[in-house]
Order: structure tokens, then sequence, then C-alpha cells
């Protein structure tokens, strides 16, 4: 790998790897590359230390179990806070979101502590899981276009004055805490309910964190074709879900 | 067919088309099998499913198997139990490979008996029942059990043998983890009398037996390991040496086997191999036909035996068949899951042997479409592809991201016009594979 390699660090896809969150690693590994970045991909399972060094930072979904223990290990290493303290980019999808607040319910039910790194705090809903296509309006402060995914997801997350809601929900449940926010993003910190995966289904998210790692405002174009077509086709699907 | 005396055309016309799906045996002389001596109950509980099924068939609805099963279980909520009571029963759970290894077992078994089977893949406890309740004069039932039904199955039919292949994410957004199937597969068997053959190269798996009483341990293989670098026993990091397996945090480990496959060999706990010679391709198979012979042998069925019997196991369900399609010869695979899509990839011709996907997401098959980014489409590289089905755009954008050079249709006949030479390998999830096999009937 060269000095100058893009390092993107898969944190523990061997407890935070379902809903094909493998491909947010994939997309942007693909985006990079495309743009004449060198790639050094970094996986680090849960009995490694994390690297402070890295650019930018995946956390993806998993079950209440491997969340526990997600957190239990995350807690126990500060490699990821010093990353966020040098500026690194964090995405956390679903479980990987819930642990960078400051509390999660876990598998036995009980509160547990989280990472601290976005002023959330989650709890398990009373009603029903939230499963299925999603759609959402991100914070216009983000330049992003619509926001396509799919959530599966029983948690509930609660946003502090420190954060700002990632999006706003048209169709699905995001946070789920009634107000219509989804996820939730301080700095370069984000979270999100999105699988799909997230980055697949919108690109532009993707584009967005390797501009924040590189400190660019633009980066050279990609093709989007299929991209758009997909966007375009679930965007529709959502929008008739008779058809 | 005793029970169908007074109940005119419909039974008759259950009883044709019921005598060629199942699996069975010509006359056995003794007078056991599952239907023979059941309580009135149960009798009245079997007609009217017959009847059920027999009208949804003539309405044009499937082989009307589990809407039978489902009405006789209505009139009759043991009858699952009673049908099973005269039974040597032999289940089969896994997350793939199921349907075909039950096919390979019930096969090895005719060595020994008559045999019933739910041989179309219908398992669920409607489906189950509707099979067992053709099987009059069977003395072995063997039976596919749908993961999330095992030990609610197991707890009516009293098996003698129940065998565990594996168990890896699948259809994450309507049945739950892996995990804790595999704990429910622990918390249920534990009492159970039957012998459970187990693969000791899983270790949900393994977890999932080690508490049963007589477990027979198979060095089975396992090709897509993602779900299980986790200790299912502590949370422990798994160690994956080799062949071997273990957990340094709890001391959890690979059991020692008692049969392997070994290359295309099944070595016997004597350890004498014996040549695997299937009709059906891949690892996989292998795999399968290894926990069959182990499966055969708790019934004295001789490996040797077991294994000649298996070789006449052609397309199970439409598996792995060849067809004509276009003046072009099309082979059909199945592939619901990351691992199911690893072990296609594995037995499909080399580059440049043109591939056409196809992907659904209706309920049967998971409505999200994920896991696509869970399957290494990566090593499609150097085939030409074709995609379609109904989530092509997710799979184009997959293997744009993936490398794979591919081109979006709309139908497989236009898939096979835009074909380069050699056989096409046909990959489809569930419901697109449906759909595949009514394209190339025409």
């Amino acid at each position: 790998m060269s000095e100058s390699a893009l390092r993107l660090v898969w944190v523990y896809p061997d407890l935070l790897s379902t809903y094909g969150d493998r491909g947010n690693v994939l997309v942007v590994e693909r985006r990079a590359r495309q743009r004449g970045l060198d790639v050094a991909r970094i996986d680090v399972r849960s009995d490694q230390p994390i690297p402070t060094s890295g650019d930018i930072y995946l956390l993806g979904g998993g079950e209440d179990r491997p969340q526990r223990l997600a957190g239990e290990r995350l807690r126990a290493d500060p490699g990821l806070g010093r990353a966020v303290e040098n500026g690194a980019i964090v995405l956390g999808v679903c479980a990987g979101y819930q642990i960078m607040g400051h509390e999660f319910i876990d598998d036995m039910g009980q509160r547990t502590q989280g990472l601290g790194l976005l002023d959330v705090w989650s709890t398990r809903g009373e009603g029903a899981r939230s499963v299925g296509d999603i759609l959402a309006e991100p914070d216009p402060r983000l330049g992003l276009p619509t926001l396509t995914g799919f959530e599966n997801h029983q948690g509930v997350t609660h946003l502090g004055q420190g954060v700002s809601p990632l999006a706003r929900v048209s169709v699905g449940g995001g946070n789920g805490t009634g107000d219509g926010t989804e996820g939730a993003w301080r700095d370069t910190v984000f979270g999100t309910y999105l699988h799909g995966p997230i980055l697949a289904r919108n690109p532009s998210v993707a584009d967005l964190l390797i501009k924040l790692a590189l400190d660019v405002s633009a980066l050279p174009p990609a093709d989007n074709t299929w991209y758009d077509a997909l966007r375009a086709e679930r965007i529709a699907a959502v929008q008739q879900p008779a058809q | 067919m005793l029970l169908l005396g007074g109940i005119g055309r419909a039974g008759r016309l259950s009883a044709s088309v019921h005598r060629r799906r199942a699996t069975r045996m010509p006359a056995n002389p003794e007078p056991a099998g599952p239907s023979a001596t059941l309580p009135p109950r149960a009798k009245l509980a079997v007609t009217a499913g017959k009847v059920a099924a027999a009208v949804s068939r003539t309405a044009g609805r499937g082989s009307g198997s589990v809407i039978g099963g489902k009405v006789a279980l209505r009139l009759d909520p043991d009858l699952l139990r009673s049908l099973a009571e005269n039974l040597d029963v032999v289940l089969v759970s896994a997350t793939n490979g199921k349907t075909t290894t039950t096919r390979l077992i019930a096969e090895a078994l005719k060595a020994a008996g008559p045999v019933v089977s739910n041989a179309l893949g219908a398992n669920m406890p409607a489906g189950i029942t509707s099979a067992l309740a053709d099987g009059s004069d069977a003395r072995f039932g063997v039976i596919e059990v749908d993961e999330k039904y095992l030990v609610g199955v197991a707890k009516d039919t009293a098996p003698k043998a129940i065998a565990l292949l594996n168990l890896s994410r699948d259809q994450l957004d309507r049945s739950s983890e892996t995990r804790m199937l595999a704990e429910r597969w622990r918390e249920g068997l534990q009492g159970t009398e039957a012998v459970i053959i187990a693969n000791a190269d899983d270790p949900l798996v393994t977890w999932a037996a080690s508490s049963c009483r007589k477990v027979v341990w198979v060095a089975a293989g396992q090709a897509y390991r993602e779900d299980a670098w986790s200790c299912p026993s502590c949370g422990g990091v798994m160690q994956r040496p080799g062949e071997d397996w273990f957990c340094p945090s709890c001391g959890f480990r690979r059991p020692q086997p008692h049969w392997a496959l070994q290359g295309d060999h099944v070595v016997d706990p004597q350890g004498s191999g014996w040549l695997i010679q299937l009709q059906l391709p891949g690892r996989a198979n292998l795999s399968n036909a290894t926990s069959s012979a182990a499966v055969a042998a708790v019934f004295g069925v001789h490996p040797q035996i077991a294994l000649q019997r298996m070789q006449a196991v052609q397309a199970v369900a439409g598996r792995y068949e060849s067809v004509q399609f276009g003046g072009r010869e099309v082979r059909l695979l199945l592939a619901k899951n990351p691992a199911g899509w690893l072990e296609t990839f594995t037995l499909i011709d080399q580059p440049p042997a043109p591939v056409v996907l196809s992907v659904n997401a209706l309920s049967a098959d998971g409505t999200d479409t994920s896991w696509l980014w869970d399957v290494d489409y990566e090593r499609l590289v150097g085939h030409p592809v074709f995609v379609m089905g109904q989530r092509k755009l997710d799979l184009a954008v997959r293997l744009e991201v993936a490398g794979v050079h591919f081109q979006v249709v709309d139908s497989l006949a236009q898939a096979v016009a835009a074909a380069p030479p050699g056989r096409i390998e046909a990959i489809a999830n569930y419901t697109a594979f449906q759909q595949l096999r009514r394209d190339v009937r025409g």
C-alpha cells in the first residue's frame, strides 16, 4: 500500500456484517478506485485492535448478541475514538449506529453503554418492527439527493442536542421516535438505519464520505448509469407499493 | 388405499396423482405404514385433506399438498403424530441442501424398505402431513423440515434420526438470525431419542447438536464461513487453522468426526473409503451424499449400497437440470442465499461459459435484496453474464461494483439469443428459479 492510499477500515466484519453491509465497503472501495485513488482496505476482526490512522471507518448491522459483543470490545479499545478525534470519517448502520450512541438495549434486555461518539441513545420499540423500503430527504446542508434504502429494526433512537437528523422520512420508520427523523450526524460521524446497502442505493453518500476524507469539495465524475436506474426503480416502487 | 372408499372422484383423482408423486417401493410384506392403523378422527382428517388437495389441483393451484395438509391438521391437530407412529422417521434440516439430501437418503433407505417422503420440498407441518398421508405401505418416512419448524416436527414425529447439515444466513428480513436458530435446535433437541447426524465442520450445527446424547459427527465440509467467526457458545473469535476450528476463549472445538468426505470419497467409521458417483454436480452434493451415507448406516444400509442407490438421483425438483431452450443447452441452478451461491459458483463451467442470473424479491425469496452484497459475484469475472428477474437492477449495480461484464435482459429467450457459444448456466433464487422452469417449458 502506498502512503497516499485511502485507508478504509471495516470494523468487526465477524460481528457487524449483516443485511449486506459488506456492500458499503465494496462501494466505497470501487468508487474511490474509479477516481484514481489507491485504497488500502483494512478488515479488523473483533480480537484485533482498531487502527487510529484510518480515513473512513464503516460499522455494519448485527443482531442483538453480536451488537453487545461489538459494543463491549469497542468500548475496551480506544482506537475508534482517537480516530474520530483525528478527524476520521465514520458511518455506522443499524447496530453500528446504536453502538456509536450513549446507550442501547442488549440481547438480555439491559441498557448497555455505547461509545458516545454521537449524542443519541437507543431503546427498544414497543410497536411492530420497522421492515421495508424507506425513503428520506437528507439534511440540506449535506447536498445529497433523496435517500433510498431498506430498514429492518426494532430499535428506536432518540437524538440529543449534539447531533442533527441525517434525514426526514417520507416512507418508512427511520429513528422510530414519531418525529419523522432518520439517522443522525455531527461533523464527520454518521449513523443511519438504512440498509440496502445504503451506499449501493445512494452512491452520493459514498462520494460524500470520500470527499470528507480527502477534504475536497468535488470528485471526478463516475458512471452512475446503473445506480441511477436502481434508484429510480426503488423510489417509484416505494411510492406505488400496490404495483 | 382404504381411506378412499366413500369419497368419490375427488378422492380417486387425488390417489392417482399421489401415486405418481410419492417416493415408494412396490408391495411391502409387512402391514406397517402411517395410515394403516389410524384412529377414526385421523382417518377423517386424512380424507378431508385429500379432498381439499384435489380441489386445489383442479383449480390449477399447484400440487395441493399444502392446502390438503392444512385442512387435515385443522380437523386433527395430532394427525402428524398419528401418521408418524408406525414409521421409522428421518428428519433433514439445514439452510441449504435439504431437498436434495432428503432425496438421497430416501433412495438409500429404499434398500431396506419402502419409503415415503415429502420429495417436492413442502417442508412445513402441513406439507409434511400431506406427504405422510400418502405413504400407507411405507416403513421409512424421510422428511425435509424447514429450519424454523424442526423442533416441533421432531416432537410430533419421534424420529429415529435427524440430519443437521449446515446453518448460514438466509432471508434475514423474515427469519431469525442463524445463531438463534442454532439455539432453538440446541434447546429443543436436547432430550431427543433420535440419533443426530451432524456436520462437525459447521460450528453452529455442532453447537446445536452437542447437547444431544447420540451424535454421529460427519466432516462434511463448510464452504461459506462468514456466519461462523463468532463462537456460538461464548462469543469469542473462532480460530480456523486448516480444516480444524476452535474457540480460544471457551475451548469449544470441532469434535472428532466419525464419517468424513475426503475428495470424492466417503470415509466410514472403520476407515474404509467409498467412491461417490453422483449425477448431481458440485462439492455440496458430495457433502450431502456423505451425510446421507451416515444416515443410511443408522438403519443398517451399507455405505456401498447406499451410494450406489444415490447414483440414480438426477435432477431434484428441477435443480441442476439441463434443458434445451432456444436451440441451446441451459442448466438450471438454484441458489437462495450467500452459501448457496458460493457452492453454485464452484460447479459452473469455466469462463467463457455464458451465465444467466435471475433474482426476484417476492415474499418467498425475502423482500430485502441486501444479501446480494454477501455473495462473491467477483467470481464471475471472465464469464459473459446476463441479468434478469424482478431485481435485475440490484444485480446490475452489484456486478458493476464487482467489475463483472454484464448485459441486462428482459427474458431468458433474450439472454439465450445473445449468449456466446457454450452451455448456458442459469442461476436463480427461489421464485426466479420457478419462473425459469416455466420459461423453458414454454
